[in-house]
């Protein structure tokens, strides 16, 4: 799926993939915290060109393009949602306003939508554990996490080849009404779970062998140190939210629709 | 100096009736490069789990008999414990990796032992070199092929620097060159740093060349156990249908026919200096 | 008539592995061959696209004739039976009669050919005695068994098995090797995956090496086996028999013996021979 594209992290090295996760977390927060302050679409459009030079910088443009791309379906409900209601109802004095409104809805959204984007794009599933682990997140749900992103192209993989096994066997996938097709999956499930079983048991067993659990507090090879540019991005968050807060409270947000023709209907 | 000493051995799995272990006693000398070998299902795979601790501790379940393991008696110590002196690496290894990057999995045992950052770091270098795969350091495992991963599980336990390893059929998923080369690595092991060898292996044409002990279970008892030709050349080992090498039924065969070689060669080597031997002197 | 024809395929994975590159083969009814080589080499994806669970996308495949676009996968297994390495990646069902009938129901068979069929396959793999029971409950060696009865089971002209020997010990593999070769006997087409060069040297069958993607050599396992050049190209370990032999050529001996029986037979009358 190809929302799920765009969260998936590649091998490249920027400036903002060498971030601080915890930093870059951060400041998608404080993104998120300043969307959530605004309903008008002016400032949700600032905000939404806000994290574009990152996207530019980390190279990561054709997958965030591709997470946005995937979350066009959400958007648009969102978009129609709003607007249905919002007419059906007449809870708004003009239907120009009812448009930004609307659109304004969906475009926080698209702001949350991009900005955990580039976070998973530019963070490895190691650096992040890394971080969790640092933030004293207790060891076992790290280590769940890690493993399980571990096991995810192997899982895949397998999955793939016991539907060829089973399509070896006779197995039509895409034939039969929607009931006959959803017991035809019952041959890849029970094999896929089986396995997943049997692998658990070899890792615990794995594991065990490796002493986990001999000792209270566990050390990590690797240490997560706050930089210079980590520092930059934290002040750069603070400052964001700063000036969210005072343009929430202290600046009138003009209407676009005030500029706009008033629409017929 | 025996590091392992087994006696009367017993041990069914909870809720078998049949015993997978029937009065097993043995020893393994510190230094050695003993081959466990045996019929699938004779009790070779649970004896290796009992060697580490995974039996009792974790299957569950009596041990009964006496176990030695590096002077640690195993119902007496937790899996964590043994895991500095006994390292085991199982057959599959795939699920022996968990980190997202090898010389992170190379340090999950230190991580787990609490050691300070400075010296996994060089433990980590040093087990690396001395599986030959330092260029795999910022690999992530799910790239590697399956002899490499085996390396890298090898370094992982080898990083804890045990006494003894335990190697549970490890070469199951590879191909021959794989498999040698891992064999390989296990010599260097054994003979480099002195750390005693316990491989299960069915694959013997490539592994009695680095064995000084043979093992042989069936039904959960040992019924052979010595070196590695009287082994081979035991009426027993023929009928369990052990893996025996060819070289060694070449030489029977050659031997029912009235053609004496020297000795009874257990790798192609071996044979091809007796054949020269023999053939020439006509 | 030729069974399965390959017609210089290429096949390339969708993250960009080129796995086949240009290979020709044909398969004739009746055949025993081993596709051998490294892991990696590209056998099993050979293999797949016999059955049309990978199709090339260069070149065709034809089995009997007709080219593996135009038949689905389901219609092409009819022909071509594939048994995968693990077992557990078909079992499912809740015994093992049911485990073999699978195949048969998906083909359409009547419930009275399939109560035959499912008998007949029970008792060529001596598994008569389970028939009742789960799959999952039995071991390893059973398991595979189960799964090559419920392959065998509708009767496919052609038997792939990738990697038959994993994990098996040597009276197991023993008793498979025999199995097939009585299988191939009896008229089937057996294509085997391995890189199980002993297991190859008894049975002496037709020998397809492949290195990289490509066929690098396709003869007899006695001629192929025993080329030390071949071997370090293809990266693979000659038979510990022929590796005997390969040391031993100065003194006049063939080179291309591969199983213990031949080699004893060989040297014995080599003896024989020059004691004169």
């Amino acid at each position: 799926m190809s929302v799920f594209e765009g969260f998936r992290f590649r091998h490249v090295t920027s400036p903002i993939h060498n971030r601080d996760p915890r930093i870059k977390f951060l400041f998608v927060l404080a993104i998120f915290v300043i969307a959530i302050f605004f309903m008008e679409l002016l400032p949700l459009l600032v905000l939404f060109f806000v994290p574009l030079p990152f996207v530019w910088v980390a190279g990561v443009r054709r997958e965030w393009l591709r997470s946005l791309r995937g979350a066009v379906f959400l958007a648009s409900f969102i978009f129609v949602f709003n607007f249905v209601f919002g007419y059906l109802y007449r809870s708004y004095p003009s239907t120009t306003i009812l448009l930004e409104y609307s659109l304004a809805m969906t475009l926080r959204f698209l702001v949350l939508v991009e900005s955990f984007s580039i976070f998973f794009l530019t963070t490895s599933p190691d650096h992040l554990s890394l971080a969790l682990e640092q933030s004293h997140v207790p060891y076992e749900f790290t280590f769940a996490f890690t493993t399980a992103v571990r096991f995810v192209p192997v899982l895949a993989e397998e999955a793939q080849t016991i539907m060829d096994a089973q399509k070896a066997r006779g197995l039509e996938l895409e034939r039969g009404n929607f009931l006959k097709r959803v017991r035809n999956y019952i041959p890849i499930l029970i094999p896929l779970i089986v396995s997943a079983i049997r692998r658990s048991l070899e890792l615990a067993e794995a594991m065990e062998s490796r002493a986990w659990g001999a000792s209270s507090k566990r050390t990590n090879l690797y240490v997560l140190r706050i930089k210079a540019g980590d520092l930059a991005l934290l002040v750069l968050a603070i400052g964001l939210l700063a000036l969210g807060i005072y343009v929430r409270y202290f600046v009138q947000i003009p209407q676009l629709s005030t500029f706009l023709p008033q629409l017929p209907f | 100096m025996s590091v392992i000493e087994t006696q009367s051995l017993t041990y069914a799995y909870p809720g078998t009736r049949k015993q997978s272990l029937r009065d097993v006693t043995l020893t393994i000398e510190r230094g050695e490069f003993a081959i466990l070998t045996g019929p699938s299902g004779c009790g070779k795979t649970t004896l290796c789990r009992c060697f580490n601790g995974l039996i009792p501790h974790f299957y569950a379940g009596e041990l009964k008999g006496n176990l030695k393991v590096a002077d640690l008696s195993v119902n007496e110590h937790t899996i964590g414990e043994m895991a500095k002196r006994v390292g085991l690496v199982f057959q599959n290894p795939e699920n022996q990796l968990f980190a997202l990057s090898v010389e992170k999995d190379v340090a999950f045992g230190l991580e787990n032992l609490g050691m300070p950052r400075e010296q996994m770091q060089e433990r980590v270098d040093w087990a690396l070199e001395m599986t030959g795969i330092e260029d795999l350091r910022e690999r992530a495992p799910h790239e590697l092929s399956g002899g490499q991963q085996q390396r890298v599980a090898i370094a992982s336990v080898l990083a804890m620097q045990p006494e003894i390893i335990v190697f549970d059929e490890p070469t199951s998923f590879l191909d021959p060159l794989g498999a040698q080369k891992i064999f390989e690595v296990i010599s260097h092991l054994n003979k480099k740093l002195g750390i005693t060898v316990i491989l299960v292996e069915h694959r013997l044409d490539l592994a009695a060349r680095y064995a000084g002990h043979v093992i042989i279970m069936d039904e959960g008892k040992i019924v052979l156990d010595g070196e590695p030709r009287d082994i081979f050349n035991s009426e027993q080992a023929w009928l369990l249908g052990v893996g025996i090498p060819k070289a060694v039924r070449l030489w029977r065969l050659l031997e029912e026919n009235g053609v004496v070689l020297k000795g009874i060669p257990i790798n192609s080597d071996e044979a091809v200096q007796y054949l020269k031997e023999v053939l020439w002197r006509r | 008539m030729a069974t399965i024809e390959a017609k210089d395929i290429h096949f390339t994975y969708p993250t960009g592995v080129e796995a086949l590159e240009g290979v020709s083969l044909t398969v004739k009814d009746g055949e025993f061959v081993a596709i051998m080589g490294q892991n990696g080499a590209g056998k099993t994806t050979l293999v797949k696209n016999f059955n049309g669970l990978l199709r090339p996308n260069k070149g065709e495949v034809l089995v009997d004739g007709i080219s593996t676009r135009d038949v689905s996968v389901a219609k092409l297994a009819r022909t071509v039976g594939f048994v995968f390495q693990n077992p557990d990646h078909q079992l499912f069902s809740e015994t093992v009669e049911e485990e073999i009938a699978f195949a048969l129901r998906n083909f359409g068979f009547d419930e009275a050919t399939i109560e035959k069929r499912v008998r007949w396959a029970l008792n060529l793999l001596d598994l008569t005695e389970y028939r009742k029971t789960s799959p999952f409950m039995l071991s390893g060696g059973e398991r595979k068994r189960v799964a090559l009865a419920s392959v065998l089971a509708w009767d496919p002209k052609v038997v792939i098995l990738d990697e038959p020997t994993i994990g098996q010990d040597h009276r197991q593999k023993e008793n498979l090797r025999q199995f097939i070769v009585q299988l191939n006997e009896q008229g089937k087409t057996v294509v085997i995956v391995t890189h199980d060069v002993e297991f190859v040297a008894e049975c002496n069958p037709r020998v397809v090496l492949m290195r990289e993607g490509k066929i690098v050599a396709d003869g007899v396992a006695k001629r192929i086996l025993t080329d030390t050049t071949l071997a370090l190209e293809a990266s693979i370990v000659p038979p510990q028999i022929a590796q005997i032999f390969g040391g031993l050529t100065f003194l006049g001996l063939p080179s291309d013996v591969i199983d213990v029986s031949e080699a004893k037979r060989v040297l014995v009358e080599h003896l024989r021979g020059s004691r004169r």
